[in-house]
């Protein structure tokens, strides 16, 4: 088979799987989990010949013309480069994974065929955005990942937080997506055409009439899509899904979509210097705003949350700085390691029976119970942290080093000041990063008091999958002398200055962690806190839906817990109130938005129920009441009727006589 | 004969009849004034036909012609009124027009949503929706 085949099967497979798998749910049950795990698995191979034969050489490039469709032809068009043929086996992979963790985490779920056929739909989706060489189908990809999403968060539907945290998902990304068409047919219109080469080509030459305005609205949709401050708040609460879908959706593939996107257009974004400073600027305040939040967060699955965000952070600051090897390069190791540490998360939920780690914190040997999750979250924290030599270290340091080749002022056509804000903001969130990975690593596996619940064995579908993503968390990055051939050529070697800057950081933050955990962990035992829904023989879904619906009861928040015992509360001291509450964004957003948007609906209900209504009412009132004023005539004597009758007759008579007289 | 006479007595005739129908309350009565009111018609139709037949020679004689359809037609009716009045008097026992008042709006109308009932429908409605 050709490339172009292979590449076309890739979505393909996936999506047929979600077809079967909801078309043959309910009659065949025997079917669903084969239906759900073999086509992601069959991507996977697929993807990584498709890697192999380009092999970061000349680009694939096919196209096909459904059917002409005016002014700006649309194409079903493929265009893979080194960038697609690598984000694609990470894809593929994290959804194989997921897929198979799956089989075990929702084991027992009633809801499980229809769970596996949106994660296939959702992995078709995200493989269309990365192959498509043409801007319209990858905005069909892009939409259906939206919807897939506002689905799978809330799959515990019975929960009030998941209902909340799926409408507010979509609303929010599509609130970025309006702006994001808007741009796309602007960029369309200025380039004529949709498709990916073309565009690129002619930005490069200058031929783009409105560089700016298309790139920020394109940076509307990106930062709805990748959670970029502003656009950042949905993604915290979409953990209130299951922890397979954040594992995918919100760590390794939907929310590096807005990345990829910006990557495969960045010369678009580079014909605007001002976009830059805007993108550098947003990759900033959310780097080091999410780190600050991570820090305060109770729910484990929180914690992860905000750190995606952040180093969603640092892939937009390479882009703004130029260095779109470097993005993603962080954006493949990040999906790794993301992924692993949500679905190690997901056990670790399972075994201790709460997503709170204030009550983890108070449980003895939680990391006997679960030796796989424990060595593997231990690997992806380090990787997170960037500690070398895990794969982490060596991409945050190419976007590190990006940053300060941009500072310096070595990187044409990319201001300065871009790069100086994204190195600053750089190493501050290193150092937060590995406090909050260190407090995250302390609080979860040294915790003191009772012993943690029984749940027994994890399935060894899901441990498994762990060790499986812990191989690239180790031993990616050291591909950084290799992937520069499948980039843009740009070297990824960490440069000396950055990597001492940045592992110094790190490790400060880690110890500095540590100091303050050992000063308040004596604190745990004194105030007791914790709940704990334990089902020894119920799967994990169960357990972690049950999880989350009592931490708002049990904690007084979904967010934060009243523990003084955490280590972020010392650190953070009076900022740690607002970092848990994401810095009160969602308040100013219900003020801002929420509110007008509800006043309004009133006044329209208002308008409806009393003015409207009015004239509707009146319109059946006054019909009535002249029929009850016409049946009093009504007697039943025929013999009056008959005499209005006559009367009538001679009324009409006389005046037929006086019409004809002229009188 | 001038026009006048037949005129004056089928308007006389008719006036009978029509108060009969007004008035009487038995019912045979008041078919018989109908029977009147008819034939005062009938009586215009002929003597108006043998006056136009003076003016302007109409050979068809199509009044006379129409008498003879209407006094048919009066006829079946009046059969078939009689044939109503006799049922509706063995079901009731009496002929009178003024206690026939079946088709009297009663009040009681279940259709007739009053306005308490109108606003606990909307109540509902609000509740449902």
């Amino acid at each position: 088979m050709t490339t172009t085949t292979l590449a076309v099967l890739v979505p393909l497979l996936p999506f047929l799987g979600a077809l079967a798998g909801l078309l043959l749910g309910r009659a065949a049950p025997g079917f669903v989990r084969p239906l759900a795990v073999l086509p992601p698995l069959a991507s996977l191979v697929l993807a990584v010949l498709v890697a192999v034969r380009q092999g970061g050489g000349r680009a694939v490039d096919a196209a096909t013309e459904l059917t002409p469709t005016g002014s700006v032809p649309i194409e079903l068009a493929l265009h893979i480069d080194g960038f697609a043929a690598l984000v694609a086996v990470l894809v593929a992979l994290v959804a194989s994974c997921v897929q198979i963790y799956s089989t075990g985490y929702l084991r027992e779920d009633p809801r499980y065929p229809s769970y596996a056929a949106l994660v296939s739909l959702f992995t078709s989706a995200m493989l269309l955005v990365v192959y498509t060489g043409d801007l319209m189908v990858l905005l069909v990809g892009w939409e259906a990942m939206g919807i897939c999403s506002y689905f799978l968060v809330g799959h515990y539907w019975e929960t009030p937080e998941a209902r909340a945290a799926s409408l507010k998902a979509f609303l929010v990304t599509k609130l970025g997506d309006v702006p994001f068409l808007i741009g796309l047919l602007a960029l369309a219109a200025d380039a004529g055409s949709f498709r990916i080469t073309t565009v690129v080509a002619g930005a490069a030459n200058g031929g783009l009439d409105h560089p700016t305005l298309i790139a920020l609205l394109l940076l509307a949709g990106v930062a709805g899509k990748s959670a970029q401050f502003p656009l950042h708040t949905w993604l915290p609460d979409a953990m209130a899904g299951p922890t397979p879908v954040s594992a995918l959706i919100h760590a390794a593939t939907m929310v590096a979509a807005g990345v990829y996107f910006v990557a495969r257009l960045l010369p678009v974004f580079a014909a605007s210097a001002a976009a830059l400073v805007v993108l550098a600027a947003m990759a900033a305040v959310t780097m080091a705003g999410s780190a600050l939040a991570a820090l305060a967060q109770d729910d484990i699955k929180r914690v992860l949350a905000y750190s995606t965000i952040g180093q969603l952070g640092y892939m937009t600051g390479a882009l703004a700085v130029g260095d779109r090897g470097a993005a993603v390069f962080h954006l493949l190791s990040h999906g790794a390691f993301k992924a692993l540490l949500f679905l190690a998360a997901g056990v670790i939920i399972h075994a201790a029976g709460t997503n709170s780690l204030a009550a983890m914190s108070r449980m003895r040997n939680l990391r006997d119970r679960v030796p796989d999750a424990y060595w593997t979250m231990t690997v992806a924290l380090l990787a997170l942290a960037a500690i070398p030599p895990f794969s982490g270290f060596f991409s945050k340091e190419a976007v590190l080093g990006a940053a300060e080749h941009t500072a310096t002022g070595h990187t044409e056509g990319v201001p300065g000041a871009a790069g100086w804000i994204v190195l600053v903001a750089g190493l501050v969130t290193a150092l937060l990063t590995a406090a909050y990975a260190t407090r995250l690593w302390l609080l979860a596996f040294r915790g003191r008091g009772a012993d943690a619940p029984d749940h027994g064995r994890q399935p060894v579908a899901m441990n498994a999958v762990l060790w499986v993503l812990t191989v690239p968390s180790i031993v990616f990055g050291l591909g950084y002398g290799l992937l520069p051939g499948w980039f843009d050529g740009r070297s990824l070697t960490p440069t000396f200055a950055t990597s001492v800057l940045g592992t110094g950081a790190a490790l400060v933050g880690g110890i500095v962690t540590y100091g303050a955990w050992r000063h308040t962990t004596a604190l745990a035992a004194r105030v007791p806190l914790g709940a704990v829904a334990a089902h020894p023989e119920g799967d994990a879904g169960k357990v972690e839906a049950e999880a989350i619906a009592s931490h708002a009861p049990a904690y007084g928040g979904v967010a934060s817990a009243d523990d003084p015992a955490d280590p972020g509360r010392l650190l953070l001291g009076p900022l740690h109130r607002h970092a848990a509450a994401g810095f009160r964004l969602d308040a100013l957003y219900a003020v801002l938005f929420v509110r007008p948007v509800l006043a309004a609906a009133d006044v329209v209900r208002f308008l409806d129920r009393e003015v409207v209504d009015t004239y509707v009412r009146a319109a059946g009132a006054v019909p009535r009441l002249l029929g009850t004023a016409v049946r009093r005539a009504q007697t039943g004597n025929v013999q009056t009727y008959v005499s209005v009758l006559l009367a009538g007759t001679v009324v009409l008579a006389v005046a037929a006589l006086l019409a004809a007289t002229g009188a | 004969m001038h026009l006048a006479y037949p005129a004056v007595l089928s308007a006389l005739l008719f006036a009978t009849g029509l108060y009969g129908v007004l008035a009487r309350r038995n019912a045979i009565l008041v078919l018989m004034s109908v029977e009147l009111m008819l034939n005062a018609v009938n009586l215009n139709l002929v003597a108006f036909d043998v006056w136009l037949d003076g003016i302007a020679r109409d050979t068809l004689h199509s009044g006379q012609a129409l008498t003879l359809f209407t006094i048919a037609v009066a006829a079946a009716e009046i059969g078939i009124g009689l044939a109503i009045v006799l049922a509706v008097y063995r079901n009731r026992g009496t002929s009178d027009i003024d206690r026939l008042r079946d088709t009297a709006e009663s009040g009681d109308d279940p259709d007739d949503a009053g306005p308490g009932t109108a606003a606990a429908a909307a109540e509902k409605a609000e509740a449902t929706a």
